[in-house]
């Protein structure tokens, strides 16, 4: 029920269209969507675009340092089964790739937003090595480069009022690791993934 | 709406009539269509006219509500319209209380000043208090790109979606007596008149359209299409005269003023959007595009018929 009217409420601030570009939408593999960040209308907008039985399979993976810090963000992010991770501190028993591994071998896909945090400019920053150690990981995933439109405009960083632009949400051909292909050759082609599904004339 | 008045019994027969014939066309066309071309057309067409059905149902539901139900429908036709134009429209970060403003105050108080019906302050406050409030806010943001840009481009989708639109339900708080239909038929006049000039535009270009006006605007629109369809809305708008204060001949000039003040509305929106690099504003109306590409030629020609009336034909 909650999370129903969360899914409403979503769409109708950010009048999300979902486009999909050579990616089936109603696929029921393992995967990974990743996306740009800008907005922290971000996850709550991709994970709303999804078809119904892949978003109750879904979860979007949050800093814990950020959306851990008080029982309101908490609640928040259980709204939308979210999985909390550490950004920093990282040790071996508290590894957030082994954490987001773990998630998936019970079965749940991901939305992960590779640079780490979100942009201010609108412009996408450098991937941190997550995504790669976890393709490492779970090399059955699929890794879906996902687009996200307009909602660094509707809900900016710094900002509480969300203006009701419309916003697209443009999920791209899955790719893999390749064997043996380094970490920054795989971050920088997820990286380029993402951008190619850019429409040209973006504001 | 006078319901009472045969002339509303006419126009309700008449434009029912309208979507009921082009329906039964558009299913005889669906069996007959081979081409993929003409399939194509048809499917648009059929998209259209289910389109046209759905907008025709809002606005009488509205104007049966009144004054207020025409306020409320704007508004909201408005919204929707100011949504599609600052989406499509390059803004920055610092603009971000700007745009708020524009959605929030802006747009709801000027409905409220067409619900108040004070048309003094209704008059100017988009062109003047909106024009002065938006460079005000955009200078705290401190970002001095684009600067004139930015605020212009967020004035200029607040002066079309809002305050041009706003003068449709306007329409009804003016004083013209006698009206057979009520307030309800000014609006339909212009509705009708407009919607309909566009509609006979794309007909007469489909039948016989050669010569493109201004092929890099706009190809689709001929010097063919223009003149039937301009000649066929006036003729039209003539037709309709019981629904206004105007002789026939008064009613076939205003509306052919109506349909040139249109048919530039929608060259200058199309422009903007060639511009821009996009085809239509949005996709909320299937085979029409996003609401702006509806009521682009209602925005330029609502305020000029608005002003006809309000200086021709009241008294005081």
């Amino acid at each position: 029920m909650l999370r129903e009217t969360a899914v409403l409420m979503t769409r109708l601030i950010t009048g999300v269209n979902p486009v999909w570009v050579d990616c089936d939408a109603a696929s029921s593999s393992l995967r990974v969507y990743f996306a740009n960040h800008g907005s922290h209308l971000d996850f709550a907008t991709l994970w709303a675009a999804l078809p119904r039985s892949a978003r109750d399979r879904t979860r979007p993976v949050a800093a814990r340092d950020y959306w851990g810090r008080t029982n309101f963000t908490r609640s928040v992010i259980n709204v939308f089964n979210g999985l909390l991770i550490a950004r920093e501190g990282i040790t071996r028993q508290d590894n957030p790739v082994e954490q987001m591994a773990g998630a998936m071998r019970e079965g749940h896909s991901l939305i992960l937003f590779p640079e780490g945090t979100r942009s201010k400019d609108g412009c996408i920053g450098s991937f941190k090595s997550g995504l790669y150690h976890l393709a490492e990981k779970v090399p059955e995933a699929e890794l879906v480069p996902v687009y996200l439109q307009n909602l660094n405009r509707i809900l900016p960083k710094g900002h509480l009022l969300p203006v009701p632009l419309i916003s697209s949400v443009v999920f791209g051909p899955p790719i893999k690791l390749d064997d043996g292909e380094r970490k920054q050759d795989f971050l920088a082609r997820a990286k380029e993934a993402v951008l190619n599904l850019a429409p040209r004339n973006h504001p | 709406m006078n319901w009472s008045s045969p002339v509303t019994h006419h126009v309700l027969i008449a434009v029912f009539g309208v979507l009921i014939v082009s329906s039964v066309i558009g299913f005889i066309l669906k069996r007959r269509a081979k081409t993929e071309e003409g399939n194509a057309t048809v499917k648009n067409l059929i998209a259209r006219t289910n389109s046209w059905w759905l907008m025709v149902i809002v606005l009488f539901t509205a104007l049966s509500v009144g004054k207020l139900g025409a306020t409320i429908i704007f508004s909201l036709i408005s919204f929707l319209a100011l949504r599609e134009y600052l989406t499509v429209t390059p803004t920055r970060t610092a603009d971000h209380m700007v745009l708020f403003t524009s959605f929030f105050i802006v747009l709801p108080y000027q409905y409220w000043l067409v619900h108040s019906e004070w048309y003094g302050m209704f008059s100017v406050m988009v062109p003047v208090y909106a024009f002065v409030l938006i460079p005000m806010l955009a200078t705290l943001g401190g970002d001095v790109t684009d600067f004139l840009e930015r605020s212009a481009r967020t004035h200029w989708g607040l002066m079309v979606c809002v305050y041009f639109i706003s003068h449709i339900p306007m329409l009804m708080t003016l004083n013209v007596e006698p009206l057979r239909m009520g307030p309800a038929g000014l609006v339909l006049f212009l509705v009708a008149v407009t919607q309909g000039s566009d509609v006979f535009q794309y007909v007469w270009g489909k039948l016989c359209g050669k010569r493109p006006i201004v092929p890099k605007l706009s190809p689709k629109k001929t010097v063919e299409g223009f003149v039937g369809g301009v000649l066929t809305a006036s003729a039209v708008g003539a037709a309709m005269f019981r629904l206004t204060p105007f002789a026939p001949w008064q009613a076939a000039l205003v509306a052919l003023v109506l349909c040139v003040m249109g048919f530039f509305g929608g060259l200058v929106m199309s422009a903007i959007k060639r511009a821009r690099g996009i085809k239509d504003w949005g996709t909320l109306i299937e085979g029409h595009g996003g609401i702006m590409d509806r009521i682009d030629s209602l925005c330029f020609s609502a305020p000029v018929y608005f002003h006809i009336l309000r200086y021709f034909f009241t008294p005081n």
